[in-house]
């Protein structure tokens, strides 16, 4: 009927003027008022209300008016009703008219209550007062008054104190992950003071392993793992960043100080090694090197991650739907997703050498002894000066004229490695490394008589270490080095090469095990003559040494006669590249990194000795000292007593880490987030509903990093309590801790949650003091036990009348077995390890490729499970069975399952009965002589606690049937086996 | 206090809500109560990893053979990618001969001897259309429906909806054989933000078929049982102390775990099988190979296992395109009509829907010199069998070239779509609410094809 009416009031026919109430309310009660209505108000429109609606109603004007550009899809935004069937062209025809009108909208035919409300969590949070409650004592402490005031609400009351040795171990399982030794427990229960149980607040909070504990969560959110992800899941070095987040914690830097350094570390005036190295944060995104991709479709795929990554785990706010289109419940849009990416789009995907203190000390003491020894130099030799100067001189004749050449390159021949085109006509290799193939490269050029070529490499922040190659090392090795030339690209002939120079040409070197091949064959790298010499045996190496192997290296080959095409020349340049291992799947390329080809004319072409950065200086007027003592450096460098100091240089490893591009690169808006659909270009800027950022501020990450812990963020500090929150009661004050957005569960305690919030920023954001404000309070005391009727009325326990009795995390389940045996080795930090696990996980057909597992025989074997390699693509499958994420994306919220295949773990796996057999072992030794003191001994390593007297009974009657059949050790075996089987045992009560 | 006691004690005392909740995750998820009635209760997904070449299997293009040697036409390659080669390479004509089979007359490759006699119980589907022409992202596409990590695969969204009807085994269970373990890795059988109780287990058809079934060296299963019950007592001493019904979850885990140790080895043990099946699968006893897995997954459905998946990781020929099909064929061909013809004897084929596909297929361009192919997602082949699958068709066409669908275009979604109808499932209804949207294997497309349906 309505429909009907409609149409037959098609504009044409139409001569009596718009009714509100009959012709335009209803069309907006029906397509419009869900978004734009009393409950939600996206874009902060309502069209209940007049008011409220006027914002997008210019009144005599429908053409100016948003309203109707958007619903008639005039404007370049999306059409509205949003994700619906457009609007039926009579009614807009209405919509248009009733603006051109005048837009009459009776008072009466308005929502009384105009207001547009913000969604909670887009308002900034404030202290509300502390409610009163019945039980003044109980609810001392803020935490209390906030929780006994719902349960006095709710007629409940809180639950009593848990006993100190519950307590305890509670607390310690909290905050260090591990469960407490008995002798901590005797002592907590000894010490009868009143303020004992701070004490061991204070000492926990202070533990070097409260780091490891709450750096898993915050490894969770960054996505943290080992590999690459994807098909190959090549091993990656990221474990400085992990044991970056470890220390950061542990030294309780400022939450907000620990975002802008993970963000943008790198632009912090002078940044450390260390605010470098936090910026691993955004690198932890997986990376696609499989034969077929495009290196830019996954750098975009990465990009995607580190918005998810940044939405869940800083802001709270799931902004991933943005990519494709304007989110559908937040008010944020797709453009504005993109601003925010534009913060994000302008970095290398750099791999840093990075050296521990030891390494850099070491580092220190080489420089310090070098520049002694150059003063030494300077002393001894007053000419020292002219002597430079001269061969300064030597250095500026016969340098040839170069002319770089833009290669074509043949698709076939790249063995699927991809090679980007650069502005100075140099390639960058990227994409799947391949480790034996011969590339072939078509230049053109109208030269006559070329007489060499010469093959730059050169460095590349996004290559390994910098480059100059693709090796982990930042190295690379030129098998053969062949030319074909002709005049039309047909009929080449082979070029015959003369001579071959470079600047460096290392001693003959066997090549290192990560590039074995299988064969047993000799394979060496050498000086540059291995790149002519016609055998696959041999190679041209680039690598010098630690300290001075991640530079640019020039080669010229010089021509035995002079190519000469009167209308131009096709040179067909192969560069041949064997010398990589067996296994493309994993790290064992010895590729070419970035490269340039270019040709002389000249005679005698040599490779330039001197390295772009010295070449620059050389000859040059007005040089400052630094720059001269730069010079006199390079011209030092033969100089053997310095040479043994490079020798002595530290490997260093590497880091993932991000790098700022020195030119702006351009954002698009994508649609349907597709990176081969650039929309319009958009500039870098922060979403509408959120804080602005500060006028004036230079628009680069930095900037962002800091808006994101802006005290006027009204999500932040949110969501950050609200998850430390969820790691102690199992829930948080909000249930859906990824998103704190319209769409969000909401909060059980709202201003507790602000309470919270505000007083991390009003404390300068020390996560320690959040941490201590939770467990002092009563709230968290609490037994765990549950009656029926606190089941029946509160069976999620979100109103919190008792404590939470939670199956701890994956890797806690691991370390409680690890650390009641007295098995774990307590070590802090380190590159990751690899416990035992079933060889064939890590081997085709179970693994896409062969992967490394070298199983730890010696203490390594029982680091926290924290410490274990994770692949990506292989989840170690004792933390995959216990629900530890694979790092494939951000989980700020870990499911927690109870399943069969737990069980089996801890029956059955390897290391958890390697524990049992060490339990009874250890109780053997030192749980006394009797049956029974041994039986406390083992339970309350595993339990804390002591036994009941039924407990006890039951066995007891198990070890003595066990003795019948069992050796002493092997009883015991099988009681510590049962007793590290409990619920209990890995439940915190 | 007996199971029956422990959960009596917790409907009585805390609640029938409680105690299904403890339930619920012990047992895969309850079912969610299907939209129609189902026609299949299993599935077992032949996961041909790689990207078999449909040219040569399945889709007959004599007008290929005829172009063999030049270039495709400028119009076809508008717009196309190809992860390795330059789209503007020559065509490659087909390798193999094709011949009409069974009743139906449907046109299958010399490579497909076995294949071809079961020919009129299968679905072949000449009109697949994917996204992805990578491998990672297109066998997640094709396993959950997106090409971003994270989304539950069909199988968890299926054992989601469906339930366990196994006792003692998990409800989906995932082999791998062939020359690889698949591009998208654990991440293919996953269960994304769905609980992680439905994600697919990873058995093994040598060794312990399950990760540590096995009692631990020196452990004998008296000791095992005697140590499962001390376990036990204790725990339910804990449950009437803390009142916690996750305890008594627990109890129940660690029970199943129990007969898991006795289950699965039962089912790896084909000793009670006959010969005449053994041969019929082409299994060589005591060594591992895709028909070991073939008839393992019969012997799974029979046990209640909902979902089985066999990754054949093989089919990714850029070159060697002759003889790797030859091989793959082989050791495929043989199992996977004998596992339709199996099925059928035994009357669990109408209950249980098979099917045979890879993440995408091959360019009719050549790669390198003559004998390879690169990755095409534009048209590629699968078949369905069984589960209310209409039997003896062949739906749609590619063109001459193989290059597009021209008719009955199937997209993955749609495939995804069509499967959830024939176990129970509107596909726009089965939902799962995380971050605020409810979301479904689907995304926000699929629409189920008829005329698969029988």
């Amino acid at each position: 009927m309505f429909r009907q009416f409609l149409v037959l009031l098609s504009p044409a026919l139409v001569a009596q003027p718009v009714d509100f109430l009959r012709d335009i309310q209803p069309v907006f009660q029906r397509h419009c008022d869900g978004c734009h209505g009393a409950k939600m108000q996206l874009g902060l429109l309502r069209l209940d209300a007049r008011q409220a609606a006027a914002k997008a109603i210019h009144a005599g004007d429908a053409a100016k008016s948003t309203l109707y550009q958007r619903v008639a899809g005039t404007s370049d935004q999306a059409r509205m009703p949003m994700g619906a069937k457009p609007l039926a062209a009579a009614q807009i025809a209405l919509i248009k008219k009733w603006i051109d009108e005048g837009a009459h909208w009776p008072e009466a035919a308005s929502a009384r209550d105009a207001q547009v409300q913000k969604h909670w969590a887009f308002v900034a949070p404030v202290k509300a007062p502390l409610p009163k409650t019945k039980d003044a004592a109980w609810a001392r402490r803020p935490v209390d008054a906030f929780v006994l005031a719902k349960l006095e609400s709710e007629k409940l009351t809180p639950s009593k104190e848990a006993d100190r040795v519950t307590l305890l171990r509670r607390l310690h399982l909290d905050l260090t992950g591990l469960p407490p030794e008995p002798k901590e427990i005797d002592a907590f229960a000894a010490n009868r003071s009143p303020n004992a149980y701070e004490k061991q607040v204070d000492r926990l909070l202070a533990s070097k392993h409260y780091g490891e504990r709450w750096a898993r969560h915050w490894l969770d959110a960054a996505r943290y793992a080992d590999s690459d992800g994807y098909e190959k899941d090549k091993s990656r070095d990221v474990w400085f960043w992990r044991d970056w987040v470890i220390q950061s914690l542990n030294a309780d830097m400022p939450y907000n100080q620990f975002v802008v350094e993970q963000i943008a570390g790198d632009l912090l005036p002078g940044a450390t090694q260390d605010q470098k190295v936090a910026t691993g944060f955004l690198r932890n995104s997986m990376i696609n090197e499989e034969g077929g991709i495009d290196p830019e479709q996954f750098r975009m795929e990465a990009m995607f991650d580190r918005m998810d990554a940044i939405g869940k785990s800083v802001l709270g706010i799931t902004i991933q739907c943005a990519q494709c289109h304007n989110h559908r419940y937040d008010p944020l849009t797709q453009e504005e997703y993109y601003k925010i990416f534009a913060f994000l789009n302008n970095s290398h995907e750099g791999a840093a050498v990075v050296y521990t203190p030891e390494a850099t000390r070491q580092r220190s003491e080489i420089f310090r002894r070098i520049r002694e020894i150059e003063a030494d130099v300077r002393h001894k030799d007053p000419n020292w000066r002219s002597k430079l100067a001269a061969w300064e001189a030597s250095m500026q004749t016969h340098l040839p004229k170069w002319e770089p050449l833009r290669p074509d390159i043949d698709d076939i021949s790249t063995g699927g490695q991809k090679h980007r085109q650069m502005e100075d006509g140099s390639v960058l290799a990227g994409g799947y490394a391949p480790t034996k193939f011969s590339t072939q490269f078509t230049l053109r050029t109208k030269m006559r008589n070329i007489r060499a070529i010469r093959l730059e490499l050169l460095n590349d922040p996004n290559l390994p270490r910098g480059g100059p190659g693709r090796s982990l090392l930042g190295t690379a090795a030129l098998t053969e080095f062949a030319v074909k030339a002709s005049a039309d690209g047909k009929n080449s002939k082979t070029v015959r090469i003369k001579r071959a120079t470079a600047d460096v040409n290392p001693p003959e070197a066997q090549l290192a095990g990560s590039y074995w091949d299988k064969t047993g064959r000799r394979r060496v790298t050498g000086p540059v003559s291995y790149a002519i010499d016609g055998s696959d045996e041999t190679a041209w190496g680039t690598d010098n040494g630690p300290g001075r192997r991640n530079q640019p290296r020039n080669a010229v080959f010089e021509l035995a006669e002079p190519i000469d095409f009167p209308g131009g020349t096709v040179l067909e340049v192969f560069l041949t590249q064997r010398h990589g291992g067996w296994n493309s799947d994993d790290n064992m390329n010895h590729n070419l990194g970035r490269f340039r080809l270019s040709i002389t004319d000249a005679r005698n072409a040599e490779a330039d000795p001197v390295p772009p950065a010295i070449r620059t200086l050389i000859g040059k007027q007005n040089r400052s000292e630094a720059e001269t003592n730069a010079v006199f450096s390079f011209w030092q460098q033969s100089n053997p007593e310095i040479e043994a100091q490079w020798a002595r240089h530290p490997e260093g490893t590497t880091q993932l880490v991000l790098e700022e591009r020195a030119e702006l690169r351009e954002t698009n808006l994508l649609m349907r987030g597709d990176f081969l659909k650039p929309g319009k270009a958009v500039q870098p800027g922060a979403p509408a509903f959120l804080h602005a950022i500060p006028e004036g501020a230079p628009v680069n990450r930095l900037t962002f990093a800091r808006w994101l812990v802006d005290r006027n963020s009204p999500t932040t500090a949110r969501a950050i309590v609200n998850r430390v929150w969820q790691a102690y009661f199992g829930t948080g004050i909000v249930g859906t801790s990824e998103d704190l957005g319209r769409q969000s569960e909401a909060p059980s305690h709202k201003e507790l949650l602000d309470y919270l919030a505000v007083d991390l920023m009003d404390n300068g954001w020390s996560l320690k003091k959040l941490h201590r404000a939770i467990v002092t309070s009563n709230t968290y005391k609490q037994s765990s036990n549950v009656t029926p009727e606190l089941a029946a009325k509160d069976p999620y326990n979100r109103l919190l009348a008792r404590a939470p009795r939670l199956r701890v995390e994956g890797e806690i389940v691991r370390d409680i077995a690890l650390s009641a045996s007295g098995l774990l080795n307590a070590k802090v930090g380190g590159p990751s390890v690899y416990p035992p696990a079933p060889d064939f996980l890590f081997q085709p057909p179970t693994s896409y490729g062969p992967k490394n597992w070298h199983e730890e025989k010696g203490a390594d074997r029982y680091r926290r499970a924290l410490y274990t390699f994770r692949f990506r693509s292989v989840p170690y499958p004792m933390l995959q069975a216990f629900d530890a994420p694979n790092g494939d994306m951000s989980c700020v919220r870990r499911p927690r399952s109870n399943t069969p295949l737990q069980a089996l773990t801890t029956l059955n796996e390897p290391l958890f009965f390697e524990a049992a057999q060490a339990l009874a072992a250890k109780t053997l030794a030192e749980g006394g002589a009797s049956d029974d003191s041994r039986l406390r001994f083992a339970f309350r390593r595993v339990l804390g606690r002591a036994p009941a007297q039924n407990e006890k009974d039951a066995l007891l009657t198990l070890l003595s049937k066990q003795a019948g059949k069992q050796d002493l050790r092997g009883a015991w075996t099988t009681i510590s086996r049962v007793l590290l089987n409990l619920d209990e045992a890995i439940t915190k009560e | 206090m007996s199971n029956n006691v422990a959960r009596r004690w917790f409907v009585n005392q805390c609640g029938v809500g409680m105690g299904a909740l403890a339930m619920q995750s012990l047992l895969h998820g309850q079912a969610r109560q299907p939209h129609h009635a189902p026609k299949a209760k299993n599935v077992i997904y032949l996961f041909m990893a790689g990207g078999p070449s449909h040219m040569e299997l399945f889709d007959n293009k004599p007008v290929l053979t005829k172009f063999d040697g030049t270039l495709p036409p400028a119009d076809l390659l508008k717009g196309y990618r190809a992860a390795f080669i330059n789209p503007n390479s020559k065509l490659l004509g087909p390798k193999f001969k094709f011949a009409k089979h069974g009743q139906s007359g449907a046109e299958l490759s010399e490579l497909l001897p076995y294949t071809a006699k079961v020919a009129d119980d299968l679905c072949i589907v000449k009109s697949m259309v994917s996204d992805a022409f990578n491998h990672a992202p297109a066998q997640l596409l094709m396993n959950t429906g997106s090409m971003q990590f994270g989304r539950p695969s069909f199988g968890a969204w299926t054992i989601y909806g469906m339930g366990s009807e196994s006792k003692d085994l998990p409800a989906f269970v995932v082999f791998s054989s062939g020359q690889k373990g698949p591009s998208g890795g654990n991440s293919c059988w996953g269960s994304g933000f769905l609980p992680t109780h439905y994600q697919g287990v990873q058995f093994r058809n040598s060794g312990d078929p399950v990760l540590y079934l096995s009692n631990p060296p020196g452990v004998d299963n008296d000791t095992q049982r005697a140590t499962l019950d001390a376990v036990k007592s204790m725990n339910e001493m804990r449950l009437r102390q803390t009142g916690d019904t996750e305890i008594a979850t627990r109890i129940n885990s660690f029970e199943m775990a129990y007969r898991m140790q006795s289950s699965a080895p039962e089912l790896m043990d084909l000793s009670k099988e006959s010969k005449e099946t053994l041969d019929s699968y082409g299994i060589e006893p005591g060594k591992p190979s895709f028909a070991y897995n073939c008839l393992l997954a019969r012997r799974l459905v029979e046990r209640g296992v909902r979902f089985v998946q066999l990754y054949h990781e093989a089919w990714d020929q850029h070159g060697g395109l002759v003889g790797g099909l030859r091989k793959n064929t082989k050791d495929t061909d043989q199992a996977s009509a004998a596992l339709i013809m199996d099925l059928k004897q035994r009357g669990l084929l109408k209950d249980t829907l098979v099917i045979w596909g890879g993440e995408f297929g091959r360019t009719p361009m050549v790669q390198g010199g003559s004998d390879g192919r690169d990755h095409h997602p534009n048209a590629f082949t699968m078949w369905l069998a069984g589960g209310g699958v209409k039997p003896g068709v062949t739906l749609g066409e590619s063109d001459e070239l193989g290059f597009n669908v021209v008719k009955d275009r199937v997209h993955v979604h749609d495939l995804h779509a069509t499967c959830l109808h024939l176990l129970g499932f509107d596909h726009l209804k089965l939902t799962y609410r995380f971050q605020g949207r409810d979301f479904r294997l689907t995304d926000v497309h699929g629409n189920v094809v008829q005329k698969m349906l029988a």
